[in-house]
This record gives C-alpha cells, sequence and structure tokens, in this order.
C-alpha cells in the first residue's frame, strides 16, 4: 500500500449504519445512538462473524430438502406428479426451452450456493486475517448483497402456478414442502449477508500496521 | 464534522466536497459509492412515489393473468395467489411472498410520500428519523422485479398447457418496476437528513 488511510475506528470516530453521520465513540462500554437518527451505534456491526457463520450454517442445511422434496405437484386427471427444482430444471431442457432451463439453474440452485460459498471465503479469509486482495473481497461481498434476492423467483412462480392451475380435476398443481426449505434458505441468507460486516476485510490492514 | 464521511464498506475517512455537476463520490481505498449528485431529488423522487403509488393500486385490483383450457378460464390477481397458498397450509411461504411483493414495495412509497411532501413545503414530518431508519430494513425486501421475472417463467411454463391472456394490471406491473428503481435511484437520503438536521 502506497497510501495511508485513517478509519473512523482509528480516529475514534463511528460512523452511523443509517445516516452515515460521523460521531465520537464515547464510553465503550454501552450502546450509544446517532445524535442526529436515533439509530444504535456500531463501530462494527454486532458479533457479525459469528452469527453470519451460523446463518450460513443454517442456510446450507436447508439447501439440502429445498433440492430434494418437491417444490410443486400437479395433479391432473387424477394422475400426481411431484416435481423438485433440478427435475423442473431437467424439463425445460428436454422440451428445448433452455433460456428458461437456465434462468431457473442460475437463481434456484447456483445462485444459493454460490453465495453460500462466497461469504464462506470472506469468512475464513477474515478469520485469518489475510490481507489478499481486499478491494476484491469487498467487491465480491457486494456481489453477493445483490444477486440474493433473485433466488426468490422460483418462489414467486410457484405461487402463480398454484393461483393459475386451478381447474378442478383436469388440472391443480399444489405447493410441496421443498418450497417452503427454498424460501428459508433465501431469508436466511439475505440475512447472512446482512449480518456481514465488510470493514472487517480491511481491518487487518490497521493491525498490520501498527 | 459535517464535511467528513467514513466509507460504509472499508471505514476510511473522507473529506467531502460538493460535487462539479453530475458524479458519484467512490472510496478512494475500496471503490464503494460513497454518494452521488441527484438533481431534483426530492421532486423527483415525490413524482416516482405518487405515480408508483397509483400503479400499484391498478396493479393489485385487476388480475395479471389469465389460462384458458377448452371453455374453461381462470384470471388471478397476485393476492388471491397469495391466499390460495395459505389455503393449501404454506402460511409462512404465503407471508413471504405477501411481504416481498404487496406489503415493502407499499411501505417504501408510502413512507417516501410522508417523509417527501411536508419537506417539499419546507415542513418536518413527525418522527422522521423513525420512519427513514425503518425504510431502511425495509428496503431489502421490496422484490417487485424478481416478481416479474417470476410471471415470466411461469407463462413459459404454462405456455404448453394451456393459452395464456396477459390480464390488465400486468402493465401495471411492468411500469411499477421501472417506477420503483427510479424512485430508489433519486431519493438522496443525505440531503433529507441535511434538511432534517437544519429544521430541527
Amino acid at each position: 500500500m502506497n497510501h495511508e488511510f485513517i478509519t473512523a475506528r482509528s480516529a475514534a470516530l463511528i460512523s452511523c449504519n443509517i445516516c452515515h453521520l460521523l460521531c465520537e465513540q464515547g464510553n465503550q462500554s454501552m450502546d450509544r445512538l446517532c445524535p442526529r437518527c436515533g439509530a444504535t451505534l456500531h463501530e462494527r456491526k454486532p458479533n457479525s462473524i459469528a452469527r453470519t457463520w451460523a446463518l450460513v450454517l443454517a442456510a446450507f442445511i436447508f439447501y439440502i430438502p429445498a433440492n430434494v422434496l418437491p417444490i410443486t405437484t400437479v395433479i391432473s386427471l387424477g394422475k400426481a406428479q411431484s416435481d423438485t427444482i433440478m427435475s423442473g430444471v431437467i424439463y425445460f431442457l428436454h422440451t428445448g426451452m433452455w433460456p428458461i432451463a437456465l434462468v431457473i439453474f442460475l437463481a434456484s440452485i447456483f445462485i444459493p450456493l454460490l453465495k453460500l460459498l462466497a461469504l464462506i471465503f470472506l469468512l475464513i479469509s477474515i478469520q485469518r486475517k489475510s490481507s489478499w486482495r481486499q478491494q476484491d473481497r469487498t467487491r465480491l461481498y457486494r456481489m453477493v448483497e445483490v444477486i440474493g434476492r433473485w433466488s426468490m423467483v422460483d418462489i414467486f412462480v410457484v405461487t402463480i402456478l398454484v393461483a393459475l392451475v386451478h381447474l378442478g380435476g383436469l388440472a391443480t398443481i399444489h405447493a410441496g414442502p421443498g418450497a417452503l426449505f427454498f424460501g428459508a434458505v433465501v431469508v436466511i441468507t439475505m440475512f447472512a449477508a446482512m449480518s456481514f460486516d465488510p470493514r472487517l476485510i480491511w481491518d487487518t490492514e490497521e493491525v498490520n500496521h501498527e | 464534522m459535517d464535511s467528513l464521511m467514513a466509507c460504509h464498506e472499508c471505514d476510511v475517512i473522507h473529506s467531502i466536497k460538493t460535487l462539479p455537476g453530475k458524479g458519484a463520490a467512490h472510496c478512494i481505498r475500496c471503490g464503494a459509492v460513497l454518494f452521488k449528485h441527484k438533481a431534483n431529488s426530492l421532486e423527483r423522487t415525490l413524482a416516482f412515489a405518487l405515480a408508483g403509488l397509483i400503479l400499484f393500486i391498478l396493479a393489485n385490483s385487476f388480475p395479471f393473468l389469465g389460462m384458458k383450457i377448452g371453455a374453461q378460464v381462470r384470471q388471478t390477481t397476485l393476492i388471491t395467489g397469495i391466499h390460495e397458498l395459505y389455503v393449501q397450509g404454506m402460511q409462512i411461504i404465503a407471508v413471504l411472498v405477501l411481504i416481498t411483493t404487496v406489503l415493502a414495495p407499499l411501505i417504501q412509497m408510502v413512507c417516501m410520500f410522508y417523509v417527501l411532501l411536508p419537506l417539499k413545503f419546507g415542513r418536518v414530518p413527525r418522527m422522521l428519523p423513525r420512519v427513514l431508519r425503518f425504510l431502511e430494513h425495509v428496503l431489502p425486501w421490496s422484490m417487485m422485479e424478481v416478481f416479474m421475472i417470476g410471471i415470466l417463467v411461469s407463462v413459459v411454463k404454462l405456455a404448453g398447457m394451456a393459452k395464456i391472456i396477459p390480464g390488465i394490471s400486468l402493465y401495471s406491473f411492468l411500469a411499477l418496476i421501472f417506477v420503483l428503481a427510479a424512485m430508489t435511484v433519486s431519493l438522496d437520503s443525505h440531503l433529507i437528513w441535511q434538511k432534517w438536521e437544519e429544521r430541527r
């Protein structure tokens, strides 16, 4: 590094998470409120690493039933057929609609997994106090934060299908238990991304300089 | 103190200067966007919030998709879809869909309206900090644009099975996505906090 950077922490200041006002650190032992917006001030997000690990592991556990259990069940002329996320993707591939197959595969299988692996990578690199390519790691976090919401696509598809395909004996679609677990994966990974504090990536820098 | 600002992604302190014309200020260490210059932020955001509310009412009052098999036609609004999930015993998923496609976008627009309309006329709305803080927590859960992709995938999925009829509110949904995105982009929260500090 050719520059010396002054961080809020090294200047005994706290940046408010909500309104970005720089506040004085004051008494460390108790929670302080931002004088401008009233939000609780934290130098770093509280227990960021432990919380993110817990949420990432929980999401991984739910990821398994989300992919194994059926997400929809089509009852058509007395016959019931259950579909998991992957069997839906394969169905679209066979019928030649590969753009849709790709969208579902990316949104429902690839992105949640990528997100979890990226968070694990960030957590481990922070715990090892790595100072390797911090700018790219921050960029990776930014991507994880933005990309996560798109996994909800499948939940919305299930909602629309259930509402629309409701033709008595002819054809009816029910939501399966997989949808519940999948919804949980999306929500938990979103919370995991929120509890992660990207400033931790850069904190090693200061320790190295001291 | 108010001319200093810490990067929310890497904590480096920057001294803030007024931006020359259009542009954005980036963190010198990690590249995060610190703030952007936004022209007529108050008026634009307010206009988008108003347009969004009207579109929201339209989008949720009429069916957005219909399906025809033989003589049977079935249409659905967003609310009936959520209700159907709820009745089927998927209450948690129903609530999740309700929050992400109905409540969060609605709260987002109503909060904007509540905060910006008084500010426009030089008044300070009651409990402004609390409303803005609440908005900050709701924002990640507003997923209209993801829902639109959901509609697209469903249409393709059902196209082989039945005739799909686009509903009236489909176009309102489409417009709503762009209006919501424009509203989020045109909002300058720094400006609001500054105004709050001046007038308090």
